[in-house]
């Protein structure tokens, strides 16, 4: 054919061979340093390695902008974790009310009303405009150093040029190098779960087919974690949950399941989806058991409660994992859990996650970001560095009921993880408040006014 | 508003930044310059920009970050809905009181400037600033802050707690809990306490009178971290 013999043609299939032998290249070494340890599960140290020399660049860079910062005598805009206002003893209503008053403790017998009773409403309540627990668990969490990302950058401006430089370096390495790489990785990790659950269903032997899918699991979440550059550090692995119980934890971002599903076989819950997640959800299902709830059927608690004690009384079956708040909260906090799964009489294993915000924010603000453009930032980030911790379990003990059990749980996690307990339902990222929690502050001070008597309506 | 001391040209500037619809400026420090000589006022001013003195560098960075974290639509002011959404905001009794008092007549919308300007109120008092002359009357002297909580009571605005005024405040603390007849009468006692010229309602003197004895310096400033 005459078209073959043109010169630029010959470039053409140059540049291609190039391309393909790039490419296999490229292949080669994914293969060899990243899935080949993944599917054994050995571990060569390159990602600590990488981790320490970040570290001292975060380092050196911060100390850069404080420097630059002094030089030309500005100040630097230094996030606050501790909040912006001192905030006092965190005191009742009735106290506050009495101090104000200047009289002794004790309830006053006479219905007493003062003007000034006004000003601890008043107070409480520019505090709160100022500070309050719960708006600011709903966004990521500001950090005290750089770690060299715009998007965690509140002083960005050009500071010097070596410190652009180095950003610019950055931006380069992540978008250019590791980004791809991690692409390639999560897409290479989906497509084997998908095909190996599959085949893996196909097998008639029940024992052969639970093993098989336990080992196609693990290798599959362990690629996936590969290609998050996530380096999880798991403590007390005694504790880890056993067949027949529940898995509880602390929920920041979907990528959590990830992070505990490399560890161990779970069976997962949740909303039957459509597209990739619905086809990720069916093909799970062929080889292990787990609970896909349809949309209609989540509404019906009853029926949910007898799902999950069905499969947790068949001992056959892998621990379900649970994330009791309902919802992503930013990793600074513990919000309420939901009393649905602490009402199944099983033993309830806790697991506390807490995220290094240092080398990427992995918490989920789904209000600003779909999940693909979430996906994508976290696999534009540094790393996703995680301490995991499992706690002894639990059990509800006598004449405890489900809410308060839900409680005692939650206050074991957040002390583990470090983390705020808060009694606030994080449903009020989308939710108003509800008007119960009003009318207990003015009961507690109609009480302060009458002094506890009965009153009239 | 020109004027001529740099630093507060870019505080003005600043906040004009933020009043100003559609622009979006990311929570940036304000100023490029360097700081007037006197670290703890940070801001001179003049005129009716009393205000910024009690509020230093730092603390109008953070506040403006705050400003903008509550700030759902990301238009540079905030409505009441954002107000509504802070959830221990929203279980005060006297919680839509206090969010009507950061909108000035007839308004929805509250920029940054006005923002700051009802939270300069809580400012603890000082001893240096009692000191320093002040064109007139910074927005944290005890009578500034006695006055607004005056305003909580005073929905109309015309300088006189009615006893109409001082009922639907105790409705609103006391919710469903007290009947009317004694709610009734815990108001006609405390404005019978009060009333000094007998018009059946208090006057701001008359509130300020008997206020004298509260620590409204305490009781009414919020402590600033840094």
């Amino acid at each position: 054919m005459s078209w073959f013999t043109f010169p630029a043609d010959n470039l053409l299939c140059r540049c291609l061979g190039i391309s393909i032998t790039c490419l296999h290249v490229w292949l080669t070494i994914l293969l060899v340093f990243i899935i080949t340890p993944a599917v054994l599960g050995v571990s060569f140290g390159i990602r600590r390695l990488y981790l320490r020399t970040l570290l001292k660049i975060f380092e050196w860079a911060t100390s850069r902008m404080e420097k630059e910062a002094k030089e030309k005598n500005q100040q630097l805009y230094k996030p606050c974790s501790n909040g912006i206002i001192a905030k006092e003893q965190a005191s009742s209503l009735q106290q506050e009310i009495q101090e104000l008053r200047g009289s002794p403790s004790g309830l006053p017998s006479v219905p007493e009303f003062e003007l000034a009773d006004i000003f601890y409403f008043c107070r409480t309540g520019v505090e709160s405009i100022l500070d309050d627990e719960v708006t600011k668990r709903f966004s990521a969490q500001e950090l005290e150093g750089w770690n060299l990302l715009t998007r965690s950058n509140y002083n960005f401006r050009h500071i010097s040029v070596r410190l652009t430089v180095l950003w610019g370096l950055g931006v380069l390495i992540r978008y250019g190098v590791l980004l791809p790489l991690r692409v390639t990785l999560a897409v290479v990790g989906i497509c084997l779960l998908l095909v190996l659950t599959t085949l893996v269903g196909f097998l008639p032997n029940k024992e052969l087919r639970f093993y098989l899918s336990e080992k196609v699991h693990l290798m599959c979440y362990r690629i996936c974690v590969k290609s998050l550059t996530a380096i999880i550090t798991y403590h007390n692995r005694e504790n880890k949950p056993k067949t027949g119980g529940i898995c509880v934890s602390n929920h920041t971002t979907p990528i959590d399941v990830i992070i505990l599903a490399n560890d161990g076989c779970y069976s997962m819950v949740g909303q039957v989806h459509g597209g990739l997640m619905g086809m990720i959800q069916r093909a799970m299902v062929k080889s292990s058991h787990h609970i896909w709830f349809e949309r209609s059927e989540v509404k019906d608690r009853h029926l949910v409660a007898k799902r999950l004690s069905d499969h947790v009384a068949d001992k056959t079956k892998q621990p379900i994992l649970i994330f009791p708040e309902g919802t992503c909260i930013n990793n600074t906090s513990v919000m309420m859990f939901k009393k649905g799964s602490f009402e199944i009489a099983c033993t309830v294993y806790p697991v506390a996650i807490k995220y290094d915000p240092r080398f990427g924010d992995a918490f989920w603000n789904s209000s600003k970001f779909g999940l693909v453009s979430y996906l994508l930032r976290m696999m534009s980030s540094w790393a996703v560095v995680c301490s995991v911790w499992y706690l002894p379990p639990m059990n509800r003990e006598e004449g405890e009921d489900a809410v308060q059990f839900a409680n005692r749980v939650k206050a074991a996690i957040a002390a583990q993880g470090g983390l705020v307990d808060l009694i606030w339902d994080g449903g009020l990222k989308r939710a108003k408040v509800k008007d119960a929690f009003k009318e207990e502050q003015q009961k507690l001070y109609s009480e302060v006014l009458v002094g506890g008597q009965e009153t009239g309506d | 508003l020109a004027k001529s001391c740099p630093g507060q040209e870019t505080v003005t500037l600043y906040l004009r930044g933020v009043a100003l619809r559609g622009r979006r400026p990311r929570p940036a420090p304000p100023s490029t310059s360097p700081p007037p000589a006197s670290t703890s006022h940070p801001i001179k001013q003049e005129d009716n920009l009393t205000e910024t003195r009690l509020v230093s560098h730092s603390q109008i960075t953070r506040l403006y970050s705050r400003f903008t974290s509550l700030d759902k639509g990301e238009n540079g002011t905030l409505s009441r809905e954002d107000f509504q959404r802070i959830p221990e905001l929203a279980i005060n009794p006297l919680g839509d009181r206090i969010i009507n008092a950061f909108f000035p007549e007839g308004e929805d919308q509250v920029n940054f400037r006005g923002f700051m300007r009802i939270l300069a109120h809580f400012r603890p008092i000082e001893d240096n600033e009692k000191k320093s002359v002040a064109v007139s009357e910074p927005l944290n002297s005890r009578t500034n802050k006695l006055l607004f909580a005056f305003r909580l009571y005073d929905l109309d605005r015309d300088d006189k707690i009615s006893r109409e005024e001082l009922l639907q405040v105790l409705r609103m603390m006391v919710g469903v809990n007290i009947s009317d007849d004694q709610l009734g009468s815990i108001a006609d006692r405390t404005i019978q306490e009060a009333d000094t010229n007998g018009d059946n309602s208090i006057s701001f003197n008359e509130f300020i009178k008997v206020l004298e004895k509260v620590d409204v310096e305490q009781k009414m400033s919020i402590r600033f971290l840094h």
